[in-house]
């Protein structure tokens, strides 16, 4: 009897392959990019605007990931977490704070069980250039130390010399590894040269089991673009479509001001549905832009800008 | 995270209050809009002699916006001889350089004041501020600036020719890119040495005439540029002037038909740039996010009131369900409403009458079988709107499927074979463009060949530049605007040395 399926070689009539090798649908460059700086563009005022400052303060995964950080460095980070602007106690916490896993112990002490998740960096961030059960080791450390969230990178030597396998079983390992925590799998699209090979590797990472695709390490000159993000929330919206997963979207580095975190929101609320406009489904992964949208918010409030100097730091 | 909800109605309020966007909308008050305008006539503002006037109107709300002189055959009489007087004394004589320098100065005036332009743009049409904005007026200020630097240089236009102005050039502009289209057609006249006498479109007047002051305060000598405004009976006059040494009309095809009748006993040089029913073809390789992102620009641009839009969609088989599925949720993200709001999508229809012709075209293909699909999203109470639309189930030889609608209504069919998808493309009266979406090379080159269009847009659509020619074949009409080639329909050409 004739046997037809689809694996990672593409499709398979009677054990022989037809399609080599594994394709996604197609991206074209040009259309992808008017279209995502058109969404970002959209006009943001008035009540979209507080609410969208307000939301994307939400969404902060309020980050550090430098050789000089120290225990004293992630409780300051941690404070501001927990209440962004010292003048506002309403405005609620971000969503996150994302640390090497040194620290993650740490955080952890300083957060607490409140509403601020650690999220910690794992298996040889950024690189990923280790063996993999050191990487995974890493990863289940991580988690006994208390971290909610693991933001792990992929293979992408193997993805770029085609063993696509191995980028999926090495993910689907790190989801095993863990367990109830939650995997956030960063693609490094800055490396990855194509908007085709970005949608591979997201379609790649959200089968192998991850909870959230990330686009970058923030350790690259580029890192999250609006393309970018676009590809991989198209990616994201397909991939729920065929299999009901829902999988969420979390942009890391380059966003530093308001503006472009309300285009990023307009973007996803457009390509994905409010559905994903909540911190369970969207992170932004930064530092900087939590201050700019303390300082947005309280301008919708007084009127007035205030000395940037006003603002806390950590 | 995703299968921890941390709340709460808070955030889902939050999101649904961002994703509304609040009304953003760019003020009126940038442009002075005077409750009348007259006939602007070698280089005067002046009214009709018969002191006839039309009214204009806002389509987003059906409010009259300013009283118009209704230009008569003598008022035509008075400008084809202020610009043949100006074409005698001044324009085809002065050298290439400085009519250089008033193209530039006027491409850069235009520039200064775009804002006031792209409002009063629409106001006056209905099209969304984002399209008047951003391609309207830049792209017209481009042709006056591209057309500036051919003036001095029009010797090497044609390798082995020389060519002189033809004289005064009347010329007949549509409604649907009220500015942009005069800049196409005055911008290589004038470089040329010609003058000209523009008629534009009768419900979209102001931007015309508003360029015309434009042209006084950059200095052009007196009756180079002269505006009648009026309806067809005014366009007849001067399509029909003996004094006209050349007619350029952009518009219907049944317009265009009557004005090479009235032309054809005359010698009078003619470019028609008439209707079209554009196939966008989609093969089942396509980009798929990016074709649909294709579609949608190419008939919901501008309300579909484009002439070269892709009205007729085709779509290969095997992916005609995920296509049309894609595009169905697509067009749902549409916005239709006030079109001065930055983030309206798709303004309001150019007139009642306009509005009226669409929904005809609707009911018919309804009553024909058709499987209608409209967006859910409400629009405006007042004013002309009508839902972005997507008809389907129909065999091809339906009128939707035929005549040109234009409006925001997609006509859908469906191939088998790359040689059925060039039949079907090419099975219509008309020849303005195509589209094709493919990621193979190879297969761009044979379809693209075989398609009767004049302009064939691959892997994208509505792309515009005036190096570019741009027109049409078979009823389309003939003749190219842009490029260089556009620039030949302004020269008498002769070769070098006699």
């Amino acid at each position: 009897m004739t046997t037809v399926s689809r694996d990672l070689r593409g499709l398979v009539l009677d054990g022989v392959a037809l399609d080599t090798p594994l394709r996604v649908q197609a991206v074209d460059a040009l259309a992808l990019e008017e279209r995502a700086a058109r969404l970002v563009s959209r006009s943001v005022k008035k009540a979209s605007k507080v609410a969208g400052l307000e939301l994307s303060v939400r969404c902060v995964d309020l980050t550090t990931l430098e050789g000089m950080d120290t225990p004293g460095k992630v409780r300051a980070m941690c404070a501001r977490a927990l209440r962004p602007d010292p003048e506002d106690p309403s405005l609620h916490p971000v969503a996150a704070v994302c640390v090497y896993g040194s620290l993650v112990a740490e955080a952890r002490h300083a957060l607490g069980d409140g509403p601020v998740k650690v999220a910690s960096v794992a298996g040889a961030f950024p690189s990923g250039q280790s063996h993999l059960h050191e990487r995974l080791e890493e990863i289940r450390r991580a988690v006994e130390d208390g971290a909610h969230e693991v933001d792990i990178v992929i293979n992408r030597g193997a993805l770029l010399s085609g063993r696509l396998d191995v980028v999926h079983d090495e993910i689907a390992a790190a989801t095993a590894a863990v367990g109830d925590a939650h995997l956030k799998t960063i693609l490094e699209t800055g490396e990855l040269g194509s908007y085709e090979m970005i949608r591979l590797a997201s379609m790649i990472a959200m089968a192998a089991g991850s909870d959230v695709i990330k686009t970058s390490t923030g350790k690259l000159p580029v890192s999250a673009t609006p393309p970018t993000a676009l590809c991989m929330a198209e990616a994201i919206r397909d991939f729920g479509e065929q299999t009901g997963r829902v999988v969420g979207l979390k942009l890391a580095g380059g966003v530093r001001t308001a503006k472009q975190a309300l285009g990023y929101l307009a973007l996803v609320a457009e390509t994905l549905g409010t559905d994903w406009l909540t911190p369970d489904r969207f992170r932004f992964g930064a530092s900087t832009l939590l201050n700019d949208l303390v300082l947005q918010l309280r301008f919708q409030r007084t009127g007035r800008y205030p000395r940037p100097g006003d603002l806390p730091v950590d | 995270m995703t299968t921890t909800p941390q709340n709460d109605t808070g955030t889902r309020d939050l999101a649904a209050a961002f994703a509304d966007y609040a009304p953003s909308v760019e003020g009126r008050d940038i442009v002075t809009i005077r409750p009348r305008y007259g006939l602007l006539s070698g280089g005067e503002e002046r009214d009709a002699r018969d002191g006839a006037v039309f009214a204009t109107i806002d389509p987003s709300t059906g409010d009259h916006i300013a009283e118009v002189a209704e230009g008569s055959a003598q008022d035509v009489d008075d400008a084809v001889a202020a610009a043949r007087a100006a074409y005698e004394s001044t324009w085809r004589d002065m050298p290439g350089r400085t009519r250089a320098k008033y193209l530039f100065r006027l491409a850069r005036l235009l520039q200064d004041r775009s804002r006031e332009f792209a409002v009063l743009e629409t106001i006056d049409g209905g099209k969304p501020i984002r399209e008047s904005r951003d391609v309207d007026v830049p792209l017209a200020a481009a042709h006056l600036f591209h057309h500036a630097g051919w003036a001095d240089k029009l010797e090497y236009a044609v390798p082995g020719m020389t060519g002189r102005p033809l004289g005064v050039v009347g010329q007949i502009t549509p409604w649907n890119f009220p500015l942009l289209m005069v800049a196409w057609k005055i911008a290589p006249a004038l470089a040329c040495g010609n003058t000209v006498v523009l008629k534009p479109a009768e419900t979209t007047p102001l931007t015309a005439l508003l360029l015309g002051e434009l042209a006084r305060e950059a200095g052009f000598p007196p009756g180079v540029l002269n505006v009648v405004t009026g309806a067809g009976a005014t366009g007849a006059a001067l399509a029909g002037h003996p004094g006209v040494d050349k007619v350029a009309f952009t518009g219907s095809t049944e317009v265009g038909k009557a004005i090479r009748r009235a032309t054809a006993e005359r010698g009078t040089r003619l470019t028609l740039e008439l209707g079209g029913k554009g196939a966008h073809v989609v093969f089942d390789d396509a980009a798929l996010d990016q074709a649909v992102e294709g579609v949608v620009d190419g008939i919901f641009f501008n309300q579909g009131h484009v002439c070269c839009a892709g009205s007729r969609l085709l779509v290969q088989e095997g992916i005609a369900d995920e296509l049309l599925g894609r595009l169905r949720r697509r067009i749902e993200l549409l916005r239709v409403g006030d079109p001065l709001d930055k983030n309206t999508d798709v303004g309001a229809i150019n007139s009642h009458a306009q509005l009226e012709r669409i929904r005809g075209f609707v009911e018919d293909a309804r009553e024909d079988g058709a499987r209608i699909h409209q967006t859910s999203r409400p629009l405006p109470e007042r004013g002309f709107y009508f839902p972005p639309t997507i008809v389907e189930g129909l065999g091809g030889s339906e009128a939707i499927c035929r005549e040109e609608v234009f409006g925001p209504v997609l006509a859908v069919q469906t191939f088998r074979t790359e040689a059925e998808a060039v039949a079907r493309a090419n099975a219509t009266r008309y020849g303005l463009s195509a589209g094709v979406w493919t990621e193979k090379g190879s297969r761009i080159l044979w379809v693209s060949q075989r398609l009767r269009a004049g302009v064939v847009w691959a892997n994208s659509f509505n792309r515009f530049d005036p190096a570019s020619p741009f027109g049409g074949m078979r009823e389309s009409g003939f003749g190219r605007e842009g490029g260089r080639q556009g620039l030949q329909e302004y020269l008498r050409l002769e070769p070098v040395g006699a």
